[in-house]
């Protein structure tokens, strides 16, 4: 019997608004809120609402045989709460089915896992306290943004208590090697990790209605014919992919909802197959082998490595300087510049400044509110900018505080002085 | 005395300095008894100051004898059809959308619209070559309607209307030489602008040239005899009251800007250069390009690449009122060009009493005293200055008291006299 893991990525980028030099001192405000709540109200009508219902009925009337799992961004969340808090509302429905996994992962979508464990490790709490506090579960299976993983990373992962992680199933570290089975971490063999099967998933979330594809249409059946195809002994299928694919990436028109409300009866007709969610299945299964990865993957573009996020010398200026701010980020522990640390932090602002737009530039262009890297990277410097400013004026009061509290004790110490001397005085006197 | 003036742009549709030039000009002209002017552009869009002058657009000049007028234009310019794909002077602000479009399909005869009136679009775009040979027809019914003693064309975008002008009345031509092809590209010139350049030259009866370096290069590189060429210095329109809004900086820093196309005329990366020097031996100083041009993204990557980012801004293109609050948060002006025939911009900063640097390849440098005057490619000289005017208030205070006075005393008044005295000069030689 072959294992199907459902897996769908909840995130939208907090946009920045335009930011100019003029701003930089002034206004400390630097998200583009119009924007970011016309593209959620129209992404939340399209595809998180209609998709969460088709779930929820799926799993109500396969007796709860059909279980998928979700991880959802401390971002996003953030902005349903804002802009859409019936979503949030309809995801706690699904958590209540008990077939409904929720993964942990940073709180802001961000990079931190490549540079800074501490920095890292303090978002992922972040983002599991809030899971824990909206759908009541403890995330047990971490997945790390846009599947991001190395062997280090999997071993800090490990260190935090999680039994499994997720990523890509890249071709480049697998080799002749099938995704189809459970994998271990090379340097702390506990952690086991699911590869994304990018065939059969890519198949869905990028190829649904793309009618040159020689497959178009791409339907249930197809799709299970496909599996009976594979190997007898592979063990789990993992399809993993945006959640948005259901009704923005991939339009209602091309028939991606009803796809989805065929697919638990297709594959659950076969008695050969069942639906698991990643927690059991590293319980179930025995990792295969170890995994390799000593330089980071991720599932993103043709090379399935980070050059979309980092590797130009404008990703790389904005994000030296952006973690140049965190020692004193952690002095100050002020909300409001927490809350924008956090947000400052989305993988989003380095995204759109990558300049290899030619294979991938569809996915890249999708929502992306600039005209060229050159201006995202103008854009966030001088959001950046202003960042920095107001961190440096809170320190500077709070050592001119530190500086007048001292200044107070040692007022309080001469005149305490004072006062003993008086009467050490007058007891010479005295005597 | 009438003029029949030919420019290209005028206030407030401008997009260089060629039309702050011909407004300051034609200003100062107008305070001359018994001078009149009539000045023409491409397209006049009817909200521009007319009180000191009689201003026709070519796009609302009805054109007689279509037919008979085509006829003998095309046989006396045969050079009409030009099948160059050419943008000699971008808009900054399209500058986007023209590298991006495919240049024009060429229309061999012109359209004329319902009312016997072309079409003109009076920008820099990429089809200028035809609209310069448009206007250069249109000028033609325009010298036959307004009665002049004199034709007054500027820079290489008019000549050609100055000579169909001079053809139809026989009066004499001078022509005003604002830049040539040798300053925008840097040696390499386009050879169709250099032809209609030479052109507009040798047809001319006077060359005014604003500075000594426009004047030599006119001598030596288009071989016009010195006696036909005189230096007229421009001016700058003193700032009123009102205009004078403070405008509070929102960063603690000094600010040194750099303000103009950003292009290779004009130097941007030995300001790139030279603000990495300074912000090795200060933390104190803050740096601004504003502009845009074909050389900006290799500007900001440039930046990014020496890891000055964060303390070095772009504002991208401004208009109007920007360009005044640039000024008034600036502590220092840089204008490094490579090759600038005068450059009023550093005038408008002194104005706004801001220190100025200018590259000794500057023709404002002939005329200046009071500013520091470096060669454009030495980046020490240029950081030198530039540490020194932020670092020391006496030197930056002299500056500014001394250059106001120097700048205040620039009167267009004075230009416009001397350039009365070239138009007696031309009518005297002509008879």
């Amino acid at each position: 019997m072959k294992s199907i893991c459902l897996y769908f990525q909840v995130h939208q980028p907090l946009r920045l608004r335009r930011y100019r030099f003029f701003d930089i001192g002034h206004d400390h405000y630097y998200y583009d809120d119009f924007t970011n709540e016309s593209i959620m109200q129209k992404i939340v009508k399209e595809c998180y609402l209609p998709a969460n219902e088709i779930l929820l009925n799926l799993i109500k009337t396969n007796n709860k045989n059909f279980k998928v799992s979700f991880s959802i961004t401390g971002v996003v969340l953030d902005q349903f709460e804002q802009y859409a808090p019936e979503v949030i509302e309809s995801f706690k429905q699904l958590a209540s089915t008990g077939c409904v996994e929720f993964m942990a992962e940073t709180y802001s979508h961000s990079l931190a896992g490549l540079n800074n464990n501490d920095e890292f490790k303090a978002q992922v709490k972040a983002h599991s306290k809030r899971i824990h506090e909206l759908f009541g579960q403890k995330p047990k299976v971490f997945r790390n943004t846009e599947l991001v993983y190395s062997d280090e990373i999997g071993k800090t992962v490990a260190s935090m208590g999680y039994k499994g992680m997720l990523t890509e199933g890249a071709k480049h570290i697998l080799g002749w090697k099938s995704p189809n089975y459970l994998y271990c971490n090379a340097i702390n063999p506990k952690l086991k990790l699911l590869m994304r099967n990018y065939t059969l998933s890519d198949d869905i979330a990028f190829r649904f209605s793309e009618e040159g594809w020689n497959e178009w249409p791409l339907t249930t059946e197809k799709l299970v014919s496909w599996m009976n195809q594979m190997d007898e002994k592979e063990e789990i299928v993992n399809i993993f992919m945006d959640y948005e694919t259901f009704g923005e990436h991939q339009k209602k028109k091309s028939g991606i909802f009803d796809f989805l409300k065929n697919l638990p009866a297709a594959i659950l007709n076969s008695k050969n197959y069942e639906f698991i969610t990643p927690s059991e299945a590293i319980k179930k299964y025995q990792p295969i082998a170890v995994a390799h990865v000593p330089h980071a993957i991720s599932w993103a573009d043709e090379e399935r490595d980070l050059s979309a996020w980092l590797g130009n010398s404008l990703q790389d200026e904005a994000f030296t300087k952006l973690n140049e701010l965190r020692e004193d980020v952690l002095t100050l522990n002020d909300e409001r510049i927490n809350k924008d640390w956090n947000y400052l932090q989305s993988s989003d602002h380095f995204y759109y400044m990558c300049t290899k737009f030619f294979s991938d530039g569809d996915v890249h262009s999708y929502f992306n509110p600039y005209n060229s890297p050159y201006d995202a990277f103008i854009n966030y410097m001088n959001v950046l900018s202003d960042f920095k400013i107001r961190i440096n004026e809170l320190m500077d009061a709070r050592k001119k505080e530190a500086v007048n509290h001292e200044m107070q004790q040692k007022d309080r110490l001469i005149k305490q002085y004072e006062k003993e001397i008086n009467k050490l005085k007058k007891q010479i006197l005295q005597d | 005395m009438k003029v029949l003036m030919f420019g290209w742009e005028f206030p407030p549709h401008i997009s260089g300095g060629l039309g702050t030039a011909c407004y300051g000009l034609t200003k100062g002209l107008s305070k001359i008894d018994d001078l009149d002017i009539v000045f023409v552009v491409p397209k006049a869009y009817g909200d521009e100051d007319q009180s000191k002058m009689q201003l026709v657009g070519a796009n609302n000049t009805h054109i007689k004898q279509v037919q008979e007028h085509i006829k003998k234009f095309k046989s006396k310019h045969t050079y009409l059809e030009v099948e160059s794909e050419l943008i000699p002077y971008n808009d900054p602000d399209e500058y986007y959308t023209f590298r991006d479009s495919k240049l024009f399909g060429k229309n061999k005869l012109f359209k004329v619209n319902k009312e016997g009136k072309l079409e003109f679009s009076g920008k820099y775009g990429s089809n200028l070559i035809e609209e310069i040979y448009k206007y250069a027809y249109v000028a033609s019914t325009i010298s036959m309607d307004n009665e002049h003693d004199v034709i007054h064309a500027h820079d290489w975008l008019c000549y050609p209307a100055g000579i169909a002008a001079k053809e139809i009345s026989g009066k004499p031509l001078v022509v005003h030489v604002h830049a040539t092809d040798f300053d925008r590209s840097g040696g390499s010139v386009n050879p169709k602008v250099f032809e209609i350049e030479k052109m507009g030259m040798d047809a001319a009866d006077k060359i005014i040239a604003v500075s000594n370096l426009t004047r030599n290069i006119v001598i030596e590189k288009y071989g016009q005899d010195p006696d036909k060429v005189e230096t007229v210095y421009n001016a700058v329109e003193p700032v009123t009251y009102e205009q004078k809004k403070t405008i509070k900086k929102g960063v603690k820093e000094k600010v040194v800007t750099f303000l103009g196309r950003i292009t290779m005329q004009k130097g941007p990366e030995y300001f790139v250069e030279a603000a990495n020097e300074v912000l090795k031996r200060t933390d104190n100083v803050r740096f601004v390009m504003a502009g845009s041009g074909d050389m900006l993204e290799k500007m900001v990557a440039r930046a990014a690449q020496l890891g000055i980012a964060d303390r070095f801004h772009f504002t991208g293109f401004l208009k109007g009122d920007d360009v005044f609050k640039m000024f008034e948060m600036s502590d220092v002006y840089v204008m490094p060009s490579v090759s600038e025939p005068f450059g009023i911009s550093p005038l408008e900063a002194m104005q706004s009493n801001v220190p100025v640097i200018i590259s000794k390849q500057s023709g404002v440098s002939e005329i200046l005293t009071h500013a520091v005057k470096v060669d454009y490619w030495d980046i020490d000289a240029l950081a030198d200055a530039i540490y020194g005017i932020i670092k020391y208030d006496s030197l930056s205070g002299i500056f500014k008291e001394k250059g106001k006075e120097e700048v205040d005393n620039l009167k267009w008044t004075n230009a416009a006299l001397h350039v009365h005295n070239v138009y007696n000069g031309a009518i005297n030689s002509f008879l």
